[in-house]
C-alpha cells in the first residue's frame, strides 16, 4: 500500500463542483479549454513533427535530471537524490530508446497477410495524477508519452510534490512549445485539492484519466465513469530459491530495496528464503551492510513503522534511510547500515512487517520446502500486492514456471532487482515505464507497463479478405460402363461389401466380388434398404471389427453409402461421438467440433453408387435418421469422403422408373442449389452447370426409356458431378425444407425436393428480406445465376426476370414429364394435417444446416410460406380457394 | 434584407490577421461572408481563437459565415473544438 493509504481511503471522493468557487471553476475550465484546443491542433502534426519535439524534450530532461532530483528530495523529504537522478534519466533515456522508432501518428502497424492496418488516433485531453514517491521522473515520463502520441495533459501533482512536479512539467512544456508543440499542451494545477481532481475527472472534455498515486486517487479515477489508467498498490514477494546464485541475488536485493530508500512500489517487501541457504543468505546480507534484526528489534519495528490500527506503513518512515529508521525505532546499528532485515514467521495482520514497506526495511521468512515458500509468496502477493510485481531468484526453470503460475503479478522479475527490473529496459526487455498496471487484482484495466500505446486510440482498418476456398473430391473417380473392373487394382486382405437385400438379390454383389483379387477375403454385410439408423450402423461396425477389414465397398444408393461412411468413421475412431459430430456449424473450417484424426484402423472406402441422384459416392456428407426426434441428422466432414468412387451405369440399368425420377430430381436440385450457393465458385459452377445440363437432357430419356444406356450413363455421371458441386458449394433452403417435410411425412427425398423446387427458385430469385452474409460472393447473384442456367439450357427470354420464369417453367415441365405429384396436397395430405405440422416443420427446417449457404437467408415466416406454396402447388389460386373452403 | 456576399481569401500564413481584417469588413457587408480557406493547410491555437471571435462578431451582425475549401485536417480540428457548428462549409 502506498503512503497514507488508510487515511485516504477514508476520504470520500467528492462530487464535481462540491465546494468549488466560481473563480476556481473558471480557472479549471480555462485549463481544459486550452488543453482541448491544443489537442485539436495537435491532430495535424506529423510523425516527424512529434519526434523532433520529443527528442528536444528528452535532451532537456536529461540536462535537468539532477536539478529536478534535488528539488524532489528537498520538497518531499523522501528518497535518495542520486537515485532520483537515475530515475529521471531512465524516464528520459530508456523511454526515448523504446519509443524513438515507434510509429504513433497515422499508420502505426500493418498486417498485410491479414489485410489489417492499425492507425493511431490521439486521445485528446488527459488528466494525470502525479505521485509523491517518484514525482519528477513520472512527470517527465508522462510528458514524453503525451507528446509522442499528440495528446494534451493537465497534471495534478501530489500536494507535497507540487513544486518539483510543476518545475518538471514547465521544463517539458517550454521545450515542447519552443520546438513547435501547440500552446496549452501541458498544464499543471497551481494547487491541489480533491475537489479540483474530482471536477476534472468528471469533465466532459477530459478523455482519459491517468492516475499514478495512492489507491484513493486510483479508485476515484476508476469511479469517475471515464476511461482510466490507474496503477495499483504493491507488496512484492521475493522467492530466494536454493539454486539461486546467492552472491548476485543478495546484491540485487540490496540494490533494489535501498534504491531511492525503497520508495518504488515494485521494490522487494518480503524475501522467502529456502531453509538450506537461509543462514548463508543472511550472513551475506549482513556482510554487505544489512542489519539483521533480533526478535526484540523486529518487535520494535513492527510497532513503530506499521500503523497498528490500519496495518499499513507509517508515512513518516516512507523513503527514509535505514539508519534514520533504526534511530527512530530505537535500534542500535552501524552507521553504514543500508537495510534493516526483520525475520517474520508468517504473513498477515498478525505479522505487521509482511505489509508493504516503502522504506529500507525488508522482511525475511525461512521456508522448509518449495511448497511452503510458494504459499508464503502467494500470501504476500494477496496481502496488498495483487497484480503488481514479484521477484524470484532461481536457476530451476520448473520452479520459476510454477512461481509465475501461482503468483498474480503483472511483472515477474527473474534473477534481477525488483524495483529497477520492473521499470523495464535496464535488466530485462520489459517496456520502460514509471507506471505499473496491476490488472484486475489491483483494480486496474491493464497489467502492462503503461506506455505510449495506452495513450492512443488504435483504429483498425480491416479490408475485405479474399476468402480461401477449396474443391475437395475423392482421390479417384472411375466412370462409364464396367468401371467396376478398376476394383482389381486395390489390394486388400479383408474386404466387406455393404449393400442392401435387393442388390444382392439381382446379382450386383457377385459382379463386384468378381472384380476383387482372389487373395482378398470378402464378406458381405446386408443392411435394410432405408436411411441408416444408428443401431444398424453399430451392428455394421461390429462386423468390420470381427473381420478386421482393410477395405469397405459400399454398394448401393445414398443410404448404403452413408451407412458405410459412418461405419468407417466408428471403426477407425470408436470414441467418435455422433451426437457431438452432428453439432450445428456455420463455417466448415471454423466449426467447434473436430472430426477425429486418431485412428486405430486404416481403411479404404470405395463407393459404388447404384442410383443416379445422391452423389453420395463423392460427398463428405452422411445422413442418419433420428427416429426418436423424427428428423434427419446430417454429418459433414471431408474425412467422410470415400477414397474411391466408381460410377458404373451397369448398376443403374434396372433402376425402377419412380426411383429414376426421384433420384434424378435430387441430382438436379443439387446442381441448382450449388449454383446459387453462397459457397459457389468457378470450380463448383462448372460442375453444377454441367450436371443441370445433363439432367435436363437425359433424365426424361432415362425415365421414359430405362434401358437407354447413354441416358443412364449420362444421368449417372450427372449425379456424381452434381455431388462434386454441392460437396464444395453445399446446398440450400430447398434441402432444408425437403429434409423436414420428407422425414415427417415419409416422402422420398427426391420427391420432397421436387415439391419445393419451383417455389424455392422463385423465392431465391426475388429480392431477399435478409441476405445471407457471404465473404465468398460479390453482390447478390442468385437471379443472374438462374438466368445463366436458362441460357445454358437454351430456354430463351430477354431479361433476367424472363429467364428465371422460363427456368421455373422448364422445371415444371420436367416434373410433369416425370409424373410427379405437383403439390403436397396431391400426396393425399389433408389441409388440417399439414396445417398442424407446419409450425414444427418450420422449426426443423430452420435448424437444418442446409440453408446456411442459401443466398437468401430465410425467415421463419418465409419458410412457412414456402411450405404452403408447396402444399398448394402450381394451381395456387384454385387450391387456395379450395383450402379456404375446407377451413371454413 | 437582401443577402450580400463578401468574398475573402484567408492567407494560410497569417490566419489571425486575415480574420481580423475580415471581421472589420463585416460592418459594411451584412448578409453572408465567404472565407476562402484553400491556402490554410494547418491551423494553430491562435487562429482558432480568432475564428471563435470572428464567429461571435458575425453572430452579432447576423452575418452568415461560409468557409470555402477547408481541408479535412483543418475541418477535424474545427470539429474537435466544436467550431463547425458556427460556420457553413462549401467545397
Amino acid at each position: 500500500m502506498s503512503v497514507g493509504e488508510a487515511v485516504r481511503e477514508a476520504v470520500q471522493t467528492p462530487q464535481p463542483e462540491e465546494s468549488l468557487s466560481e473563480a476556481r471553476i473558471a480557472y479549471l475550465e480555462r485549463l481544459v479549454s486550452q488543453a482541448k484546443v491544443a489537442s485539436a491542433v495537435f491532430t495535424q502534426f506529423t510523425q516527424q513533427d512529434v519526434d523532433r519535439i520529443v527528442k528536444a524534450m528528452v535532451l532537456a530532461g536529461l540536462e535537468q535530471a539532477q536539478y529536478l532530483a534535488q528539488l524532489a528530495v528537498e520538497e518531499t523529504k523522501l528518497g535518495v537524490m542520486e537515485d532520483k537522478v537515475i530515475k529521471n534519466m531512465v524516464a528520459m533515456e530508456f523511454t526515448y530508446n523504446y519509443i524513438k522508432d515507434k510509429a504513433t501518428v497515422g499508420i502505426i502497424r500493418e498486417f498485410p497477410e491479414r489485410n489489417l492496418v492499425e492507425i493511431a488516433e490521439p486521445i485528446g485531453v488527459i488528466f494525470s495524477i502525479l505521485p509523491i514517491t517518484n514525482p519528477t521522473a513520472t512527470a517527465l515520463f508522462k510528458c514524453i508519452m503525451a507528446i509522442k502520441t499528440r495528446n494534451a495533459v493537465i497534471f495534478s501533482p501530489h500536494p507535497k510534490a507540487w513544486r518539483c512536479c510543476s518545475e518538471a512539467v514547465k521544463i517539458m512544456y517550454e521545450t515542447a512549445v519552443k520546438h513547435g508543440a501547440p500552446e496549452g499542451v501541458f498544464a499543471c494545477l497551481e494547487s491541489h485539492s480533491l475537489q479540483d481532481n474530482a471536477y476534472l475527472m468528471h469533465h466532459k472534455d477530459v478523455s482519459l484519466i491517468d492516475a499514478t498515486g495512492g489507491p484513493s486517487a486510483v479508485k476515484a479515477a476508476y469511479s469517475s465513469g471515464k476511461p482510466a489508467l490507474g496503477v495499483g498498490p504493491g507488496n512484492t514477494p521475493v522467492y530466494l530459491e536454493k539454486t539461486a546464485d546467492l552472491n548476485t541475488s543478495v546484491v540485487d536485493i540490496l540494490i533494489s530495496k535501498t534504491f531511492d530508500n525503497g520508495t518504488s512500489c515494485a521494490s522487494e517487501q518480503t524475501v522467502v528464503i529456502d531453509d538450506e541457504i537461509y543462514d548463508m543468505a543472511l550472513r551475506k546480507f549482513s556482510e554487505l551492510g544489512a542489519h539483521i534484526c533480533n526478535e526484540r528489534e523486529t518487535k520494535l519495528l513492527e510497532q513503530m513503522v506499521i500503523d497498528p490500527q490500519t496495518g499499513f506503513m507509517q508515512p513518516m518512515a516512507v523513503g527514509q534511510k535505514a539508519t534514520d529508521i533504526a534511530r527512530f525505532v530505537g535500534i542500535s546499528v552501524e552507521p553504514s547500515t543500508k537495510l534493516l532485515i526483520a525475520p517474520i514467521q508468517g504473513v498477515g495482520r498478525e505479522h505487521p512487517l509482511s505489509a508493504e514497506k516503502l522504506f529500507p526495511v525488508l522482511a525475511v521468512y525461512r521456508a522448509k520446502s518449495v511448497e511452503e515458500a510458494l504459499k508464503v509468496c502467494v500470501n504476500v502477493n494477496h496481502a496488498g500486492g495483487l497484480g503488481h510485481t514479484a521477484v524470484i531468484f532461481s536457476r530451476n526453470d520448473e520452479i520459476v514456471r510454477k512461481f509465475s503460475e501461482v503468483i498474480n503479478a503483472g511483472r515477474i522479475i527473474v534473477n534481477s532487482p525488483g524495483s529497477i527490473g520492473a521499470l523495464g529496459g535496464v535488466y530485462n526487455d520489459l517496456v520502460p515505464t514509471l507506471s505499473f498496471g496491476c490488472g484486475t487484482g489491483g483494480g486496474n484495466s491493464t497489467t502492462d507497463n503503461v506506455n505510449i500505446f495506452h495513450y492512443l486510440n488504435i483504429k483498425r482498418l480491416a479490408r475485405r479478405t479474399q476468402a480461401h476456398m477449396w474443391f475437395r473430391v475423392p482421390n479417384q473417380i472411375y466412370f462409364n460402363m464396367n468401371a467396376v473392373e478398376n476394383l482389381r487394382q486395390f489390394p486388400s486382405e479383408s474386404t466387406i461389401i455393404v449393400t442392401n437385400p435387393a442388390l444382392e438379390h439381382i446379382g450386383h454383389v457377385n459382379t463386384v466380388r468378381r472384380c476383387l483379387s482372389p487373395q482378398t477375403r470378402v464378406h458381405v454385410l446386408v443392411i435394410p434398404d432405408a436411411e441408416p439408423e444408428i443401431q444398424i450402423v453399430k451392428q455394421g461396425v461390429e462386423s468390420l471389427n470381427s473381420y478386421q477389414v482393410d477395405q469397405i465397398i459400399a454398394l448401393g444408393g445414398g443410404s448404403v453409402i452413408d451407412a458405410a461412411k459412418i461405419m468407417k468413421l466408428l471403426y477407425e475412431s470408436p470414441d467418435a461421438d455422433l451426437e457431438e459430430l452432428a453439432a450445428p456449424f456455420l463455417d466448415l473450417r471454423k466449426r467447434v467440433v473436430q472430426y477425429p484424426t486418431d485412428k486405430i484402423h486404416q481403411t479404404r472406402l470405395i463407393a459404388i453408387s447404384t442410383t443416379s441422384g445422391t452423389g453420395s459416392e463423392v460427398t463428405p456428407f452422411a445422413v442418419l435418421t433420428d427416429k426418436k426426434r423424427g428428423r434427419k441428422v446430417t454429418l459433414a466432414d471431408y474425412s467422410l469422403n470415400p477414397d474411391v468412387a466408381i460410377v458404373d451405369p451397369q448398376f443403374v440399368m434396372s433402376m425402377p422408373k419412380g426411383l429414376t425420377a426421384d433420384t434424378g430430381i435430387d441430382c438436379l436440385t443439387h446442381g441448382l442449389e450449388a449454383a446459387v450457393s453462397t459457397y459457389a465458385s468457378a470450380y463448383t459452377d462448372a460442375d453444377a452447370m454441367q450436371a443441370i445440363r445433363l439432367a435436363f437432357k437425359y433424365l426424361p430419356v432415362a425415365y421414359a426409356d430405362p434401358r437407354n444406356e447413354e441416358a443412364r450413363c449420362m444421368m449417372h455421371n450427372a449425379a456424381c458431378i452434381a455431388g462434386m458441386a454441392f460437396s464444395n458449394a453445399a446446398v440450400g433452403v430447398n434441402h432444408a425444407l425437403a429434409h423436414a417435410f420428407g422425414a415427417h411425412f415419409k416422402v422420398a427425398h427426391g420427391r420432397a425436393n421436387a415439391l419445393m423446387l419451383p417455389h424455392v427458385i422463385a423465392y431465391n430469385a426475388g429480392v431477399p428480406t435478409k441476405f445471407t452474409p457471404s465473404p465468398y460472393q460479390s453482390g447478390y447473384v442468385a437471379h443472374k445465376k438462374y438466368a445463366l442456367i436458362a441460357d445454358l439450357l437454351g430456354l430463351g427470354g430477354r431479361t433476367v426476370e424472363e429467364k428465371v420464369k422460363k427456368l421455373i417453367a422448364a422445371i415444371e415441365q420436367l416434373l410433369d414429364q416425370l409424373d410427379f405429384p405437383r403439390s403436397i396436397a396431391d400426396l393425399g395430405i389433408s389441409h388440417a394435417e399439414f396445417e398442424k405440422a407446419v409450425p414444427e416443420l418450420v422449426k426443423i427446417a430452420f435448424d437444418d444446416p442446409s440453408w446456411r449457404s442459401n443466398p437468401r437467408m430465410p425467415l421463419l415466416s418465409e419458410l412457412a410460406e414456402l411450405f404452403w406454396k408447396a402444399y398448394l402447388g402450381r394451381g395456387l389460386a384454385k387450391a387456395a380457394g379450395a383450402s379456404r373452403q375446407q377451413s371454413a | 434584407m437582401e443577402a450580400i456576399s463578401t468574398w475573402l481569401n484567408i492567407d494560410g500564413n497569417s490566419v489571425v490577421l486575415a480574420l481580423q481584417a475580415a471581421a472589420e469588413k463585416l460592418d459594411v457587408a451584412p448578409g453572408e461572408a465567404v472565407l476562402g480557406f484553400e491556402s490554410v493547410r494547418r491551423i494553430e491555437s491562435g487562429a482558432l481563437q480568432a475564428m471563435q471571435e470572428f464567429a461571435d462578431i458575425a453572430d452579432e451582425k447576423a452575418v452568415k459565415v461560409v468557409l470555402r475549401g477547408v481541408n479535412v485536417e483543418v475541418y477535424k480540428v474545427l470539429k474537435l473544438v466544436k467550431l463547425t457548428r458556427r460556420f457553413s462549409f462549401v467545397s
